[in-house]
């Protein structure tokens, strides 16, 4: 199974991530904020990725990282 | 397990000061990766604008020159012409390349510099506040076109890479975007093309990228690349305008 | 080289080159053409690049880059192009780069003609960029003095991290003089530029920003009072100032450039009419050699200024001299040199009108 792993402080809830993961796993973890302020995004179901590291590439903040 | 995707070491480990999604986070990743792929991080100088991105001096992992608004491409000249192996590059916004600076770009085009553009378009002065670019749409509301762009007075949006194509001693002028997966990828094959072609020494190379502006209008992030999609594409079509040395 | 016939601005490009100038962008103006045309045939011989910019702002740009690339960089204009130019010089001088800059002056406001003047002394000396800066300025009055002062240049240049202005006019530009151009090596002790763009893989990783950019405030003026005390260095240590026939003159003409040898020979005329006078010409115009009046103000009677401006060099004589005696100013503008007989009619005004 993949890795994917958030540098939740980096993270400034843009979504763009949320919107290209083509398996749908990424949302807004709206209970919390991070150093920022901003709601991160997290993976809530690593079971159905892929690895294809499309929300890694479209974060302009370098906040994510994937292993497979 | 291995790394399929990391923060590139063509980047600093600086947080960016960027708004929220903004596609300048995106296209400093893609040029950052060219670099390093290409192996020559250590011999780069990047021109910093005056715009959002003049701190691009902290992400940029190499040597760094600020610019004066527009002037990036003159700045780059001087550079190129006292360490021609350097891979020399400019980061420019639509004011920065497409109004003050459309002297210093189109004459660097026109001696065929040998050194990469990057032109980073979101029709509107974004550092400023949101004002109307030469990019900007007929009928987009900024701050100094409060009922919209109007053709008449105001005039209609500048198409660089149209322009510069036909400029006889540039060697590639693209124009690329960032708003989906697939079209991103297509970008970084480009912005790496363009500088490939700098490691080549075979002239001046200008990748047009549209781009984001959230904050300025008015736009979720997510809405923002909807709206690169529907609105800025049919004015600013993507292709290749000139590539005199062929490939990918 | 031997001594030979050359035109100012020939002459001044060749100092450039001879002092290890290899880059040169510069834009057609006139009266100081010359000098781009006389870079572009000889600083490809020399190993160096000579680029013709697009306009005086794209040169003095080129300049930056090269500059904070680490090499030594000329660039010239006259008047109308240095105000172009002003926005980069302030950049340079922020960024804290060196460069040689060359003003062949002419007749302005405006467009106004191609005449020789002596109107951008505020220019050059006050600014004329925005922000706190100086630009060291040389003042030739010869051409042998512009070769030797077109040398210097690079070095205070280099010294001081800051840009050198050698401000000439459109006669010194224009005319033909024997001159001896020597080959001169950067100054032995020359701090390394350690700081230039010239990639992270030559710096052992280190990386190098040019920069003039300080939003926060304490950062801008910790960064302003380092170059200020650079300054305070410059004004110790390179004012430069040639005193004729004053230890025993009543009445001391101040001039610089085309203007002060008009006056020393007014001042030759004016001795054989027993007139004792004198010339105290400011070789560096930044830093002013303010120190040069104190000795004169027990025996003169009067200073006279003489431009050719309608009287700019004149506030910093009003501020060497604090009020402590009468400084008469006479001055021709539009491009017209003043006689040497002109010169001799103030003079002689000033003798036998007494203190004015």
């Amino acid at each position: 199974m993949p890795s994917v792993i958030f540098a939740e402080d980096l993270c400034k809830g843009c979504e763009l991530c949320v919107t290209v993961c083509p398996s749908k796993i990424i949302k807004i973890d709206t209970t919390r904020v991070n150093v920022r302020g901003y709601y991160p995004a997290i993976v809530y179901n690593i079971v159905e990725c892929s690895g294809c590291a499309s929300c890694a590439k479209i974060c302009p903040d370098s906040v994510i990282t994937v292993r497979r | 397990m291995k790394t399929v995707y990391e923060r590139s070491p063509g980047l600093t480990e600086a947080p960016m000061h960027y708004c929220p999604g903004c596609t300048h986070g995106i296209i400093h990743k893609l040029v950052a990766e060219s670099l390093v792929e290409l192996g020559v991080l250590g011999r780069t100088v990047a021109v910093a604008p005056v715009g959002c991105a003049v701190f691009a001096y902290d992400y940029f992992n190499c040597d760094a020159q600020e610019a004066a608004h527009g002037r990036a491409p003159a700045v780059a000249t001087g550079i190129k012409r006292v360490h021609p192996d350097a891979i020399v590059f400019t980061y420019q916004g639509d004011g920065d390349l497409a109004s003050i600076g459309m002297g210093e770009i189109v004459h660097a085009a026109m001696r065929g510099e040998n050194i990469t553009v990057i032109f980073v378009n979101n029709a509107i002065y974004g550092m400023t506040g949101g004002q109307m670019a030469p990019t900007t749409l007929v009928g987009q509301p900024t701050t100094t076109s409060p009922q919209g762009r109007a053709r008449a007075g105001q005039g209609a949006p500048l198409r660089v890479c149209e322009m510069l194509a036909t400029i006889e001693a540039t060697t590639f002028i693209t124009r690329v975007s960032v708003h989906n997966i697939p079209r991103l990828n297509a970008a970084k094959r480009a912005i790496r093309k363009a500088f490939q072609l700098q490691v080549e020494n075979k002239g001046f190379s200008l990748v047009e990228v549209l781009s984001t502006c959230p904050t300025n209008w008015g736009l979720s992030p997510v809405d923002a690349m909807r709206w690169v999609e529907q609105n800025m594409i049919p004015t600013y079509p993507l292709g290749v305008f000139r590539d005199t040395e062929g490939g990918t | 080289m031997a001594r030979e016939l050359m035109k100012g601005n020939e002459a001044i490009a060749a100092a450039a080159i001879s002092a290890g100038c290899r880059y040169f962008f510069g834009y057609p103006i006139t009266p100081q053409n010359e000098i781009p045309e006389y870079m572009s045939r000889e600083l490809p011989k020399a190993g160096g690049v000579y680029v013709q910019a697009e306009s005086e702002v794209a040169a003095i740009n080129m300049v930056y880059g090269a500059a904070g690339a680490g090499a030594r960089v000329l660039t010239s204009s006259s008047s109308p192009g240095i105000s172009l130019m002003q926005e980069g010089i302030s950049y340079i001088a922020g960024a804290q780069l060196p460069c040689v800059l060359v003003n062949i002056m002419r007749a302005g406001p405006g467009l106004g003609g191609v005449q020789p003047a002596q109107a951008d002394y505020f220019q050059a000396t006050r600014g004329g960029g925005h922000g706190d800066y100086r630009v060291i300025v040389l003042a030739p009055s010869t051409l042998q003095e512009a070769v030797d002062l077109t040398q210097l240049a690079f070095d205070l240049a280099d010294r001081y991290r800051n840009p050198a202005m050698v401000l000439a006019d459109g006669m010194i530009g224009q005319i033909m003089e024997p001159v001896e151009i020597e080959p001169r090596r950067p100054a032995a002790d020359l701090p390394a530029k350690d700081w230039a763009t010239t990639g992270t893989a030559s710096s052992g990783g280190r990386r190098r920003i040019i920069n003039s950019l300080f939003l926060h405030p304490d950062e801008l003026e910790r960064h302003v009072l380092a170059i200020y005390r650079k300054y305070e260095e410059v004004e110790k240590n390179e004012v430069r100032c040639e005193l004729h026939l004053c230890d025993d003159a009543e009445i001391v003409i101040v001039a610089y450039g085309t203007t002060a040898r008009i006056a020393r020979s007014a001042i030759a005329k004016c001795r054989r009419f027993g007139i004792r006078v004198g010339l105290l010409r400011p070789i560096t115009l930044y830093p002013y050699p303010s120190g040069a009046f104190t000795p004169l103000l027990e025996r003169v009677r009067n200073f006279l200024v003489v431009e050719m401006s309608m009287g700019q060099m004149i506030d910093d004589v009003r501020i060497a001299v604090a009020g402590r005696k009468p400084i008469a100013f006479y001055g021709r503008t539009g491009g017209i040199v003043p006689t040497v007989e002109e010169i001799v009619r103030q003079v002689q005004a000033l003798a036998q009108g007494g203190a004015q």
